[in-house]
């Protein structure tokens, strides 16, 4: 199955092999499914998986588990833009629920859900380690940090 | 004494650059000690001299942990560095991996060469894709300028540096879990003993530090042990960076002595938002007992006064609440976290964890009765000293500490049905 993955993913998984002992291919395992998703819209369907067992070498399970267990794969369709909001601690202090209900009423989701055009989900999260900027927001790879349902706005328009 | 050690570089021009890492004399220690082939064990000596504990939360002396791996021992040994940070409230290795990149690297080396580890890891939290970027730029600088590799300066000591990534699970904070992570494998802490220092990632001996620990080494080589250990108090030596949160008027991390009282701390983070009155405050990141305003403003925030007061410093991460703050709804974020991230490895967190949060729905929703009240205690109660790892007493000591010190909004909200916080 390993045809799945393309020529780039392969080389970037190749380029990750050379950080661990030549015995230890597992240990790429959570960068493979990591390139893996984001080639594939941000998502990993269960072939895409298994591709990246087999690319390693590992029993397919070895795959599945490492993406059921950590939070950041996903393992059905998600918008373009993950709008992951921070709900720990920090921010729940500085009203990080008010950014959650902007959002939802503004995108007219709820917590979970994508857009119907496909291009944003919307989640809440555990600590995001930027707590002194609270409330923020990761979305896609970037930080966005002392949010205000203003910001939010400014930031959502300049997203394609 | 404030912003100069982990920080030091923060204020510069390109603070992350070898440029201005080396314009503050980085990596001078690194040359000298490869140079004159300083003795490990003196430098072990002057680590232990500094005091210098553990800032990922334990406070385990850096000096002595050094010791436990015998270096003299043949085969493969590994450094690595816990930059998994994701303690509710915890936000300070974020700030050094992107603006003091060099410090890590060179406290990794430097712990390399005194435990004989020719490779080390630094963990870095999945979502901190630009950290990484930082330092992986970091790595090619260090790499040119040919601080690591092979045979570093002519000399017969090899050392190579990886940034690794995980993938989302806070559980692999805890050291044997980032091992397993490394591994490329689910996030279950393992059993100790036997400890990383003996059997560690891939069964090799490993030394596991918190980033904020890694990157006080360099400095406290080149000025000395007893130059720490004074800026702090006795064992609880130097620095520490307090990522002040929550109701405060400034917010921010602050690289400060150990021992700061708490009260100069609220100040300097602005005091208490509006004009509000201070209520509690969580000092070391949420799985921490929660201290109330009164004991709190009489604390040093030092590891032995915080420990004292009835709490812990952990990560330094302070959560400051104010009177407005309903504390059956700070609880239910606090353990709706922890049962999120529970591993699922251990029976009495997996489902503790998930009772304990489903109590305390009840509760804030106003459908509670005395008798829930009593078993949220007795099933916190039974997680804690039962578990792999401490993720169980993140669950417990919270649950403990806010119902000893705040029982009568616990059992407001189950008498009448509502907070007795106004506008909470």
């Amino acid at each position: 199955m390993t045809e799945l993955l393309s020529k780039e993913v392969k080389a970037e998984i190749d380029r990750w092999l050379k950080k661990y002992p030549e015995d230890q291919k597992r240990s790429a395992l959570l960068p493979a499914l990591r390139f893996t998703q984001e080639a594939n819209d941000n998502w990993l369907s269960e072939d895409l998986v298994k591709a990246v067992a087999e690319y390693l070498d590992q029993p397919h399970i070895a795959a599945f588990e490492v993406a059921t267990f950590y939070h950041m794969y996903n393992l059905k369709p998600v918008g373009r833009y993950q709008l992951n909001v921070c709900g720990s601690i920090s921010c729940k202090l500085c009203d990080c629920k008010g950014i959650v209900d902007h959002l939802k009423q503004k995108l007219d989701i709820n917590v979970g859900d994508t857009t119907k055009d496909g291009k944003f989900t919307l989640k809440e999260v555990g600590c995001l380690a930027a707590c002194v900027n609270a409330p923020m927001m990761q979305i896609n790879k970037d930080y966005h940090e002392n949010l205000t349902p203003e910001r939010v706005d400014s930031i959502l328009e300049t997203l394609e | 004494m404030a912003n100069d050690v982990c920080f030091r570089t923060m204020h510069l021009d390109d603070p992350a650059s070898l440029k201005t890492y080396e314009s503050l004399g980085g990596y001078k220690m690194w040359r000298k000690i490869l140079k004159e082939k300083t003795p490990p064990a003196e430098i072990i000596d002057t680590l232990k001299t500094s005091a210098l504990r553990g800032r990922g939360g334990a406070g385990f002396p850096v000096g002595l942990k050094w010791s436990f791996i015998r270096r003299d021992l043949p085969g493969q040994k590994y450094i690595i560095c816990n930059s998994d940070e994701g303690e509710p409230g915890t936000c300070k290795d974020r700030l050094i991996l992107r603006y003091n990149p060099h410090s890590v690297i060179e406290g990794m080396a430097i712990g390399g060469y005194v435990m004989n580890a020719t490779v080390g890891y630094n963990y870095l939290r999945g979502e901190f894709t630009e950290p990484y970027e930082v330092m992986e730029k970091a790595l090619v600088e260090a790499y040119a300028a040919g601080y690591l590799g092979k045979e570093v300066f002519g000399s017969d000591v090899d050392f190579d540096l990886y940034n690794h990534l995980g993938a989302g699970a806070y559980i692999c904070g805890e050291e044997t879990a980032l091992m397993e992570s490394l591994e490329g494998k689910k996030g279950f802490p393992r059993f100790k003993p036997p400890f990383p220092a003996n059997f560690g990632v891939y069964g090799k001996p490993s030394n596991v530090n918190n980033t904020e620990s890694y990157a006080s080494v360099p400095l406290i080589l080149e000025k000395g042990g007893d130059w720490f250990l004074e800026l702090g108090k006795p064992n609880n030596g130097g620095v520490r960076v307090y990522s002040v949160s929550g109701h405060v008027n400034k917010p921010g991390n602050y690289e400060l002595p150990l021992g700061t009282p708490f009260k100069d701390l609220l100040e300097i983070a602005g005091g208490v938002r509006n004009g509000h009155k201070l209520k509690a405050v969580i000092p070391g990141g949420t799985s921490m007992p929660i201290l109330p305003a009164d004991i709190i403003m009489e604390t040093d925030m030092d590891f032995d006064s915080v420990q004292k007061a009835g709490s812990l410093l952990g990560t330094a991460a302070v959560v400051v609440m104010d009177e407005t703050t309903c504390m059956v709804d700070a609880l239910l974020n606090i353990t709706g976290f922890y049962s999120e991230e529970s591993c699922g490895q251990c029976t009495p967190c997996r489902e503790g964890s998930g009772w304990v949060e489903r109590l305390l729905h009840k509760i804030e929703h106003g459908q509670g009765t005395p008798e829930d009240l009593a078993n949220l205690e007795r099933v916190a109660n039974n997680i804690a000293g039962r578990t792999i790892c401490a993720l169980g007493e993140s669950v417990a000591w919270p649950v403990g500490s806010f119902i000893k010190h705040f029982r009568e909004e616990f059992e407001y909200h189950v008498k009448h049905k509502k907070c007795m916080v106004a506008g909470a």
